[in-house]
């Protein structure tokens, strides 16, 4: 998984409540048996008319966010379905980070073990970037995970929260198989009492 | 005194491997569906990695999104879909995990498979990358969706790595009212909640209209708790959950049998635990649901119109119902018995178990299906098509003019050949309205068997208290 350390980029404003899962990769282009190659499709309902041409008002089709790597989102972010193939198809296109008041649990999650940064912020702080955003290549922000701030165009800062762990693996790009194999005697260990106790487990 | 614990609790306590200094958990796994979507990208890291599957025998892989529901003998025509089944077959031969080809009897929706073998029991953890594995919470497991890397992690090390979730009773008094099924009551409850009113919680459901539900029911229920955004369902298992796993094929046998019964039955929420949240619904007052928008928050009683977004103070709000109502093609003040569908889906997770399938079938028995509508009955898997069978319930659906498919998960997501096409509105068993969720440009209106057979015979969306 690659590093979360410092990231400078040109923030998309989509202003939409529950973005949902079908929404950021429709079901068609989960057939795929690998994790890359999904960027062309992200948003496609939203981003390609039906005979396949761009709609030139989607946000990512505006050349001023053509190369955009933060999202600025509604609330609710990621519901709906599990597929790590939301994450995945937002990482090819180049978003590191997403910023929302509120995400779906299992996309929040997903997010991490891809290396992108999902903050949340209160609303209030929500709609200022998302003004920010809306100032197309102008919009750029920078988000420094070590010291947890969004720095932005006219140069006033945001902290925001994250779960030190999190923070701690995003930062050092780990992979949690690894560390988790760490513990295998404890994993033993639980085991051994769990044949005892549920035998029929 | 010990502290008093909710089911969550005791269940969660009971699985801990490793809590670090901030909290972060080491959660063990019991249980593993694995479905040919979301698991390809998980064996080939195990493969790139030079790893193994911990527990092959705590893991069962089934494909279900893919398969078609036509004739099978063939094969499955579409090239991708082949090579994700195929892939899915391979990768579990190759690292020794059961699979259910899709000439197997019990093949089916994952969701239906795990409690019909006895795979999901009481008091367990169990995981799928598949949002809807809350639907297992209904037997007091813990059940939850995981996305590809952590089930990569779980095949590795049987484990996960988990903050605790919040503690949320939905507690339901009285009996429902005839005509109300567990469906309307689980879309009743997401309407109260809102798509993210259960964010960061476990959902526990009790009171008097929960405890009469059957299995198939109380499945219902729990399978669409993630449509609130709650990570997982739970009921506390009961007798009705013990006579439904006796002599499932995986659920334990004899002496081991009557010590598993022993720990179930203790499976329940001390007297006076502490939830974080609690919301307390009166069934008497219920009625069918039915959802106009494209979001399963988006919805209202049968007898209800279409919402007008003027009414709506709040601006992103507004903005979303005018924007799911032209997705829709729907009128605001149109009453809602007065949309018309083009199609019916009733099958799905949520809806494809022998009760769901047999309440369809009593309310289509001698009746047709209007003209212009198309009706797809999908079992939620082998087992259940041969029950229905037995009971000549696939004979009313023909005789109605419905289609009689093989199982899978079909129109719930279009993944297969079965979509509806752009425009055309469809009343549907399954569990999410979202934009193009059943075909580019499909109307979805979620609602239960009874609803789904109403609006098939009617051809418009039907209040199915005037049918029986
Ligand atoms: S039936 Fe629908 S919701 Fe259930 S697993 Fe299949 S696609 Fe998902």
């Amino acid at each position: 998984m690659e590093k979360f350390t410092k990231l400078t980029g040109v923030a998309a404003p989509l202003p939409i409540l529950n973005i949902d899962t079908d929404m950021i990769i429709p079901k068609q282009f989960l057939k795929t048996i690998k994790r890359t190659g999904l960027g062309k499709n992200l948003f496609d309902e939203m981003r390609y008319a039906k005979d396949g041409s761009e709609v030139a008002d989607f946000v990512l089709n505006r050349p001023a966010y053509r190369k955009a790597s933060i999202l600025v989102a509604g609330a609710n972010f990621g519901c709906g379905s599990s597929r790590e193939h939301a994450p995945w198809a937002l990482l090819d296109f180049g978003i590191r980070c997403i910023v929302a008041a509120s995400f779906a649990d299992i996309f929040y999650n997903n997010c991490f073990k891809n290396g992108i940064l999902p903050i949340k912020l209160p609303q209030a702080e929500v709609d200022k970037l998302l003004d920010d955003a809306e100032r197309g290549a102008n919009a750029v922000l920078t988000i420094d995970l070590e010291k947890q701030e969004i720095t932005g165009p006219d140069g006033g800062c945001i902290a925001f929260d994250i779960d030190p762990f999190r923070k701690h693996c995003l930062l050092n790009g780990l992979d949690d198989i690894g560390l988790t194999l760490q513990k295998q005697e404890k994993i033993n260990a639980f085991e051994g009492r769990r044949s005892r106790e549920q035998p029929w487990l | 005194m010990a502290k008093l614990r909710t089911l969550f609790d005791k269940i969660w306590d009971s699985h801990l491997v490793d809590v670090q200094d901030d909290g972060t958990c080491l959660l063990y796994i019991d249980r593993h569906l694995v479905h040919e979507v979301t698991s390809p990208q998980a064996f080939d890291g195990l493969r790139v990695a030079g790893r193994k599957v911990r527990h092959a025998e705590a893991t069962l892989a089934v494909a279900d999104h893919n398969v078609p529901t036509t004739d099978r003998s063939q094969g499955i025509a579409d090239e991708e879909s082949r090579i994700q089944v195929q892939t899915l077959e391979d990768n579990a031969r190759a690292f020794g995990v059961e699979y259910l080809p899709m000439d197997d009897i019990r093949q089916g929706v994952v969701h239906i498979v795990g409690p019909e073998q006895g795979f999901t029991l009481p008091g367990t953890t169990i995981v799928c990358g598949d949002s809807h594995t809350s639907t297992h919470g209904a037997f007091g497991a813990l059940a939850f969706g995981i996305g590809t890397s952590e089930v990569e992690h779980v095949l590795a090390t049987q484990t996960l790595v988990q903050s605790p979730a919040k503690n949320m009773l939905v507690r339901v008094d009285g009996p429902l009212p005839a005509g109300v099924t567990s469906k309307d009551l689980v879309l009743a409850i997401i309407g109260r909640l809102g798509t993210a009113g259960g964010t960061g919680y476990v959902i526990e459901y009790a009171g008097e209209a929960i405890r009469a539900l059957s299995m198939e029911g109380r499945m219902t229920v729990c399978n669409m708790t993630i449509e609130a955004g709650a990570r997982a369902g739970l009921i506390a298992p009961d007798q009705v959950t013990f006579d439904y796993l006796m002599g499932r094929p995986r659920a334990p046998k004899g002496a081991v049998w009557e010590a598993a019964l022993a720990y179930w039955k203790t499976l329940s929420s001390d007297p006076g635990a502490r939830y974080d949240a609690e919301l307390v619904i009166d069934a008497t007052e219920l009625v069918p649901m039915v959802t106009w928008g494209t979001s399963p928050e988006d919805v209202l009683p049968i007898t209800a119109s279409v919402p007008d977004p003027a009414d709506i103070v709040d601006g992103a709000k507004r903005a979303a119902v005018e924007r799911s109502l032209a997705y829709m093609g729907l009128r605001p003040g149109t009453p809602l018995e007065q949309v018309a569908v083009d199609a019916v889906f009733i099958g799905s997770c949520t809806n494809g178990r022998i009760e769901d399938l047999r309440a369809a079938a009593k309310v289509m028995e001698n009746r047709k299906v209007a003209s212009g509508v198309r009706v797809l009955v999908v079992p939620g898997s082998g087992l259940v098509k041969e029950q229905a069978e037995q009971e000549g319930l696939d004979q009313i659906f023909l005789a109605a003019g419905a289609e009689w498919r093989e199982p899978g998960c079909s129109m719930c997501l279009a993944m297969n050949a079965d979509k509806l096409t752009d425009g055309e509105r469809c009343a549907s068993t399954s569990n999410r309205n979202f934009e193009g969720r059943q075909g580019r440009g499909g109307r979805t209106h979620l609602v239960s068997p009874t609803m789904a057979a109403a609006a098939a015979v009617t051809g418009r969306l039907t209040d199915v208290r005037k049918l029986v």
